[in-house]
């Protein structure tokens, strides 16, 4: 036997973890978790406390009773989807409906397909869907966002701007009509308006975007696919009739657009690994959005959207090949 | 200086570390006793020529190529073969070796040992050709494909551009660096020699920017020659790659499976057109290279001329000693270079340089589950998809390889070093390539 260590090439690994994407990814939540607590106060933090611990809790005991694997909890994973879930959910939920939330995330869609890197859905996604779905009344009471610096006033709650639109357009209303009762562009930019948790400001999560794409955590192919899908989708409708379909500046910076775009779709593990495959991907997502937010039943889109193209990944994968080196004749040659 | 030239497609840019760039070339006193494996090349193991107890002289034969693609393999060393055993090589099997005792260092009285360099070809193609096969030349970038297979272009085509290949792109390594620096007129007499043997008008020699010295200074003596350029590239991994740097250097795409000869394109390395110099103007065979030797705890990061045989201790005795931590000798670069089991394995014609590692950064990390983060295909210099391939391979899916390309990956490791979940995906590619390799000889076969 040699006393030197004997291994394959290559000899040095650059200095990417799977850890440091995943704290990273927490670092890009900071501002918006920030702004949370900002608008939601004690209420934000409970259900922050509460989704990691719980997430934390069942990755641990999954992995350890059912899966009979090394410890896992502090790849930070577990923690990305439990502030993910938080981010999904109204601040005034109640905290058993939580503790369902982070089992159904880690237990049912991570744990249940393998653990990290096997599941097909996005795990925080599918807790709010499941969440929405069972607990109707309590997953769509919003709670109105007042910053903590009022002072610990009660908690009112009312519709998000989506469900105003929703309900609004529904009884024949206008647009104009709507509009008092509509945030303004800077309220809906800075956070003031009613919505979950890591649905209000856009400006917290934009800055969380400019962090991972800096970081090149993500890449810009779906956030930008689907935005300007939305955009273009959504300004079609609005140019031909203003006074019957939001504008893309309200569809951006109102639900989940923002945070599904820069932290849900990105989501690695379930979304397409080639570039071109996730420009169609965002390009799904945005459309899907754009159809349920306007004729679906429900207000907002999102979750469904980025669910429903979760499931095509793996025939996006097959379809979409990165170019192979040599595979077309990329330049003329000169004979 | 404007937008640097390189390749489209992946690429990734590991830390430099270029420890011994500014190390001048110093000769290596000859060893006593020279191991000289016989398989030095790609392609067939050479056939011994010489016996137990024969008198040897620097630059004689010792072994005749064993087939089209190997080479002939002189003597390094003068003395008297002491056995042709086996003794374990680079690749940490024994394999037959050719053991001379060293006695002097008498040299063959056809060689020319002059300082001068002399600049006029009287050769014909032909004839360079004829002199290159007999000196024994391979490839020195580390690939060791025999170099006078290179020139002969199958009939049908036609070479139209040299690359020369001065990119170094491995880590570490910095002995075509001080050739460039030190032997730059001799290597752009060897490039003139090349592109007669090719009947060529047009060479280019790619230098990664990393090198401005080797850039400035090869430009200025290239002056003095028609159809020689200089290039300047942007320093990315792995450059050196032949289909990457012909790609950089004249944006052409060698088809998958194919020779770079399919699109008019013939590379060599700096360090082959310096031996071909010395072979066509001196008469001088291959018998000894420049190796880097080098590593964050070597006290004296060096290049050293050395003769093939001589074992790697003596090298690292002359960079002032085996640091206490050694973890891990590598033959080549970090990135695909080979973990050596001994010291007493010798320097062959293919060895650039040895790495040594300190043990905190020998052994590596913990593997984890792939999550999917796609940077393994956006690497990639190749275009594949190195998740799905050491898939395939790992559940002897060979078909799908086959079917993703896998015989296309260049084992460059951009893949696993950029791999968050530290995944060993290269053993599992060259596991997959191995196999494929096999199943596709055995179809052609029947």
């Amino acid at each position: 036997m040699s006393k030197f260590t004997i291994s394959g090439s290559p000899h040095i690994q650059g200095d990417e973890s799977t850890k440091k994407i995943m704290y990273g990814v927490v670092i890009a939540m900071v501002p918006t978790m920030l702004f949370s607590i900002y608008f939601f106060g004690l209420d934000a933090i409970r259900v922050f406390l509460i989704a990691i611990a719980a997430s934390l809790f069942f990755e641990w005991i999954i992995q350890k009773y059912l899966i009979k694997g090394p410890l896992t909890i502090n790849d930070g994973s577990a923690l990305v989807t439990a502030i993910l879930l938080a981010l999904n959910l109204p601040s005034n939920l109640p905290i058993w409906m939580i503790i369902i939330g982070a089992l159904v995330a880690i237990g049912m869609a991570k744990m249940s397909f393998g653990g990290l890197g096997k599941n097909v859905f996005n795990p925080a996604l599918v807790a709010r869907v499941f969440l929405l779905v069972s607990f109707p009344v309590e997953m769509t009471s919003w709670p109105k966002p007042s910053p903590i610096t009022d002072g610990l006033a009660d908690v009112i709650t009312g519709p998000t701007p989506l469900g105003i639109v929703k309900e609004g357009l529904g009884a024949n209303k206008t647009m104009s009509e709507l509009a008092p009762e509509l945030p303004s562009y800077t309220q809906g930019l800075m956070g003031e308006m009613g919505g979950s948790m890591g649905e209000v400001s856009a400006l917290a999560l934009l800055l969380g975007g400019v962090y991972m794409l800096w970081k090149k955590i993500i890449t810009w192919h779906i956030p930008v696919s689907m935005l300007l899908t939305v955009a273009i989708f959504s300004g079609i409708f609005w140019g031909v009739d203003p006074e019957h379909y939001a504008d893309p500046i309200f569809h951006m910076l109102t639900g989940g657009m923002l945070l599904g775009a820069i932290f849900m779709a990105t989501d690695m593990v379930t979304s397409p690994m080639t570039k071109g495959g996730q420009l169609i991907f965002g390009f799904g997502v945005g459309l899907l959005t754009i159809l349920i937010r306007m004729w679906g039943a429900y207000p907002e889109g999102v979750s469904f959207a980025i669910l429903i193209m979760n499931a095509t990944v793996p025939l996006i994968n097959r379809g979409f090949k990165p170019r192979r080196f040599g595979a077309k004749p990329g330049v003329v040659l000169t004979k | 200086m404007g937008i640097l030239r390189t390749f489209a497609l992946g690429g990734i840019h590991p830390a430099e570390n270029k420890l011994s760039s500014n190390a001048p070339i110093e000769t290596l006193p000859v060893p006593k006793q020279a191991i000289i494996p016989l398989g030095q090349n790609l392609g067939a193991p050479s056939k011994a020529i010489v016996k137990k107890g024969d008198e040897v002289k620097v630059g004689q034969l010792l072994a005749e190529a064993g087939g089209f693609i190997s080479t002939n393999i002189h003597s390094p060393v003068s003395g008297k073969v002491f056995k042709i055993d086996n003794a374990i090589d680079g690749s940490g099997y024994k394999r037959p070796c050719i053991i001379i005792n060293v006695e002097g260092d008498i040299w063959d009285e056809s060689i020319d040992t002059s300082p001068d360099i002399i600049s006029e070809i009287v050769l014909s193609p032909k004839e360079i050709i004829e002199k290159i096969k007999n000196s024994g030349i391979v490839g020195l970038g580390g690939a060791t494909f025999p170099t006078y297979v290179k020139l002969m272009p199958p009939p049908g085509k036609t070479a139209e551009f040299l690359i020369i290949n001065g990119v170094e792109c491995e880590p570490y390594l910095t002995s075509d660096h001080r050739m460039m620096l030190e032997k730059g007129q001799e290597i752009i007499i060897g490039t003139r020699i090349l592109m007669e043997a090719l009947n060529v008008k047009k060479a280019f020699i790619g230098i990664e920017n990393n090198k401005p010295d080797a850039i400035r200074h090869m430009t200025e003596l290239a002056k003095a020659y028609d159809g020689i350029e200089i290039q300047a590239l942007k320093v990315q991994y792995p450059q050196g790659g032949e289909k990457q740097l012909i790609k950089a250097s004249v944006n052409r795409e060698v088809p998958s499976g194919k020779l770079p000869i399919e699109v008019g394109c013939v590379v060599q390395n700096v360090g082959t057109a310096f031996a071909v110099y010395e072979a066509v103007q001196k008469n001088k065979p291959l018998f000894e290279r420049v190796v880097t030797v080098t590593g964050k705890a070597v006290k004296k990061p060096s290049n050293f001329l050395a003769r093939i045989g001589t074992p790697i201790s003596q090298l690292i005795e002359a960079a002032e000693g085996l640091p206490e931590n050694t973890g891990k000798i590598i033959g080549g670069g970090p990135m695909m270079g080979k973990a050596l089991t001994s010291l007493e394995i010798p320097v062959v014609k293919g060895s650039s340089g040895i790495l040594i590692m300190e043990k905190e950064e020998s052994s590596r990390s913990i593997e984890g589950p792939c999550i999917r983060c796609s940077k393994c295909t956006y690497v990639c210099p190749m275009g594949l998809e190195p998740f799905l391939l050491s898939k395939a391979a790992k559940l002897a899916n060979y078909e799908m390889a086959e079917s993703e390309s896998i015989m296309d990956c260049i084992e460059c490791g951009s893949c696993q070093y950029g791999c968050p979940a530290a995944i060993p995906l290269l053993d599992y590619l060259r596991l997959g390539k191995l196999k494929v390799g096999q199943i596709m000889r055995k179809r052609s076969q029947n």
